[in-house]
């Protein structure tokens, strides 16, 4: 029966550096598979809807601006970042990214939409 | 006049009670996380939490009594602050003093104890009753060894009074190493008095949330933990009076910051053993109270008993 | 001379990590009665995996828990695999096993800091919950998240595990190995955890089988059954391991069978990365699955998990029924809280590592008028709750 027996590590562990992690003034990388925030490649997507039939709660919509030309809307509240629509996606328009810092104080900017701009007629 | 005044209200009164009540606090906390490898709180923190505490509503409970209720901190603060004009903090006399007054500084520490209790009675919530009771129970199961130990002290010095030991210690330096013992003793049971290590069992977070302090808020609760903080700067001064009385010859401001050191020391002491051990059920702190700790302090007692008769 | 009066623990208490009321009947600190009511995190997930297709209802059945979310993912794509007939590849299954084990390293390490919290001894929650960082990091390096893994699909898995990775898992779990030990003895010689934990909560073998107990409950009480094996599923026939029981039928003895599981854990990682196969990671699902059903089994770190699924040949399941171990370990709550202290209350509680997310299923319907109760079924409770809204004149047929 040892009373304190925890005291010798204990006491080596003042001469530690704390494994506290200073939030915002240290960041955190996270790891290379981490699925963090949808990018959407505009370009790419050919309205084909299976990200929308796949996803768990509805979170992103395609929606069709011209002929050849979708824009995404992606509800990042709803979103819970499993990356099924990338898995689904059979052109890999979509990717997951490693960013995770996307709180936001006002509702309206958690709803991102993404198109690619109109391309010019080439000049005559 | 004046000078009791400043005395009794500023230095060592009251304010400077308070001061360093708050960087005992600091030091506790800070040196306790600094054990468990996490960064711990920044030094003005203590003081933070007295000034938001103080900013907040203070709820009376419906059912509670409201005059008992709003002086049970206040009894708890006056208890504490006024032992500290006995207790020598430098130099070989207190600010008053008179044979007997060992007596009455482990009363008045009693008191905070009584008033836990009290507010917490008379919360008339649940938990809060469950944990006055435990206090109340905690108290019969400490007491002894603390008297036990102190005395022993006192019993080598042939006085009762805390500036009597001062000036008997510093007549025969190297004389308060008998008293080892009593010191183990004395701290183990100062964790009881001040609710905190293996013996936090009347304010059990996990069990009865706060225990008697569940109902406090707002300036209430400032005044409760300031009572608690002083408690803890009072007891660890008596025991560094007591059973550090070495150094005490040396100018003012040295001997200050030895005091300083002293306490800082007992309260780091008292930080490590919180660290270390879990919490202790009541029936086997009773147990452990009244098995090991007052044959120990008995033990320290025959010995000073024994050192008497051969040293005259 | 000790008055009786009634104590709730809960729903909200800082010794219950989710909602549960146990109301505790006392005299002066000894318990004589405990009533317990379950039921406060209902969130009718069962119901809503019936409205949604099988493939986003992995991700559905995943977040019933966050500390065995792998768990119940697994649990549900092998109900759902055994019924469409899919052979799921063998590098499949060993990355499964790979994760089923992460996660069992991480929840009894999670739970022997709360049940230090319990006791009153931070420290060693600090510092386990410390040293599950890594495990928590060599999850989101594997499987890109650190709670909620994902990495399951019908018919295998979804990301692949590069060999690079595996010296650093081996150098990390070596870390964790020492670390372990030195809790275990920490767990057995620190004299008031001891004292805390022996002779508290005592359930005899007899009494937990009649009891129905699970999981390290039931193995500290003597009695020597875990899924993985006698029911072997993924890749557990294939790895050597021992079943650890214990004879001391308390809390203690639940302490040390769960500190010793996560040795052999540590074992078992070390043969899935020496013995990993090469080849496909998953076969194609078909999307609509045949008429059938399945229970598959799994062992979470709680004890035995239940899936029941059962399918109609559309893309969405017709019925998923979810049995949780904490449900079978509460009823030895009960029988344990007995002679018990109220101090013993939280730690009783969290020997047992409920998971009341995971566990509440049933609703009891108290009519105030009438002054009695009934369990209503499901298709009642459909139906009833059809009416309630058409008399509001809300009308889901349309």
């Amino acid at each position: 029966m040892h009373p304190g027996k925890m005291i010798a590590e204990v006491l080596r562990t003042i001469f530690k550096k704390p494994a506290t992690n200073l939030y915002p003034y240290e960041k955190l990388e996270m790891p290379e598979k981490f699925r963090g925030e949808l990018k959407f490649y505009p370009e790419k997507c050919i309205g084909c809807k299976l990200c929308m039939r796949d996803c768990p709660t509805n979170a992103i919509k395609i929606n069709k601006l011209a002929d050849g030309r979708f824009e995404a809307e992606i509800d990042l509240d709803k979103c819970i970042f499993c990356a099924q629509c990338v898995d689904s996606c059979p052109k890999g328009a979509l990717e997951s990214t490693r960013d995770v810092e996307l709180a936001q104080l006002e509702h309206n900017k958690l709803k991102l939409i993404i198109h690619a701009e109109p391309q010019k007629k080439p000049e005559q | 006049m004046i000078s009791s005044l400043f005395y009794i209200l500023i230095f060592p009164g009251f304010l400077f009670l308070s001061v360093f009540g708050l960087i005992a606090e600091y030091v506790d906390r800070k040196f306790y996380a600094r054990l468990q490898n996490r960064v711990g709180p920044p030094w003005f923190q203590p003081l933070a939490d007295f000034i938001k505490l103080v900013s907040k509503e203070s709820i009376i409970p419906k059912d509670a009594n409201p005059a008992m209720f709003q002086l049970a901190p206040l009894f708890a603060l006056t208890a504490a602050s006024v032992s500290i004009l006995y207790i020598p903090l430098w130099g070989i006399s207190s600010l008053s003093s008179f044979s007997g007054d060992l007596i009455v500084v482990l009363y008045l520490l009693t008191i905070p104890t009584l008033a836990f209790f009290i507010g917490g009675w008379y919360s008339s919530s649940l938990f809060a009753r469950i944990g006055s009771v435990r206090a109340v129970t905690q108290l019969f199961s400490y007491e002894v060894p603390l008297f036990i130990g102190v005395l022993t002290a006192a019993l080598l010095a042939d006085t009762w009074s805390i500036s009597g030991i001062a000036a008997y210690y510093t007549n025969h330096p190297w004389f308060w190493l008998f008293n080892l013992i009593g010191f183990g003793v004395s701290l183990t049971a100062l964790l009881g008095k001040l609710e905190k290590g293996p013996f936090d069992i009347p304010e059990a977070e996990t069990e009865i949330v706060a225990g008697s302090f569940v109902e406090y808020s707002g300036r209430f609760l400032a005044i409760l933990r300031m009572a608690i903080n002083t408690e803890m700067v009072v007891g660890a001064s008596l025991l560094a009076a007591v059973f550090l009385p070495f150094g005490l010859m040396l100018n003012p401001v040295a001997g200050f910051i030895l005091y300083i050191l002293k306490v800082l020391f007992i309260v780091a002491v008292l930080s490590l053993s919180r660290t270390v051990v879990a919490r202790l059920r009541i029936d086997q702190m009773i147990e452990f109270c009244w098995k090991y700790l007052v044959p120990l302090a008995v033990l320290q007692l025959l010995i000073n008993f024994i050192l008497k008769g051969v040293l005259g | 001379m000790a008055e009786e009066f009634r104590v709730p623990i809960g729903p909200q208490h800082p010794a219950l990590k989710e909602p549960a009321s146990f109301s505790i009947a006392l005299k002066g600190e000894k318990i004589i009665g405990v009533d317990v009511r379950l039921g406060y995190n209902h969130r009718g997930i069962e119901k809503a995996c019936e409205e949604r297709t099988y493939i986003q209802d992995v991700y559905l059945v995943e977040r019933i828990c966050g500390i065995c979310s792998h768990a119940h993912s697994t649990c549900f794509v092998q109900a759902v695999e055994e019924i469409a007939g899919i052979e799921v590849p063998k590098r499949a299954l060993y990355i499964r096993s790979l994760i089923a084990e992460l996660e069992r390293i991480h929840s009894h390490l999670l739970w022997l800091g709360v049940a230090a919290h319990e006791i009153g001894f931070d420290t060693l929650l600090m510092f386990t919950w410390r040293d599950r960082e890594i495990v928590m990091d060599v999850l989101a390096e594997l499987t890109g998240n650190r709670v909620n893994y994902g990495i399951n699909a019908i018919g295998g898995v979804r990301r692949d595990m590069g060999k690079d990775k595996i010296p650093e898992i081996l150098k990390r779990i070596n870390v964790l190995e020492e670390r372990t030990k030195y809790y275990i003895e920490v767990a057995t010689q620190e004299t008031t955890v001891v004292n805390r934990l022996s002779g508290v909560g005592k359930v005899k073998k007899d009494d937990a089988l009649k009891l129905g107990a699970v999981g390290p409950t039931a193995r500290a009480s003597g009695i020597a059954r875990d899924v993985r094996k006698y029911d072997p599923y993924a890749a557990y026939n294939e790895l050597s391991f021992d079943l650890i029981t214990d004879d001391h039928n308390d809390v203690y003895g639940r302490t040390i069978v769960r500190v010793k599981e996560l040795i052999e854990s540590y074992k078992m990682i070390r043969q899935i990365l020496k013995d990993m196969p090469d080849g496909p990671i998953a076969v194609k699902a078909p999307r609509k699955i045949p008429a059938g059903e399945a229970v598959s089994r799994y062992e979470a770190p709680r004890g035995e998990l239940m899936h029941y699924v059962k399918a109609n040949g559309t893309d969405k399941p017709e019925r998923v029924k979810v049995r949780t171990p904490t449900l079978a370990n509460i009823q030895a709550v009960k029988h344990m809280l007995r002679e018990m202290y109220l101090a013993d209350v939280p730690i009783v509680v969290a020997a047992i590592d409920p998971c009341f997310s995971c566990t509440d299923r049933l609703i009891e319907l108290k009519d105030i008028d009438k002054k009695d109760s009934s369990v209503i079924d499901w298709q009642r409770l459909r139906q009833y709750s059809i009416e309630w809204y058409r008399d509001r004149g809300i009308d889901f047929k349309k």
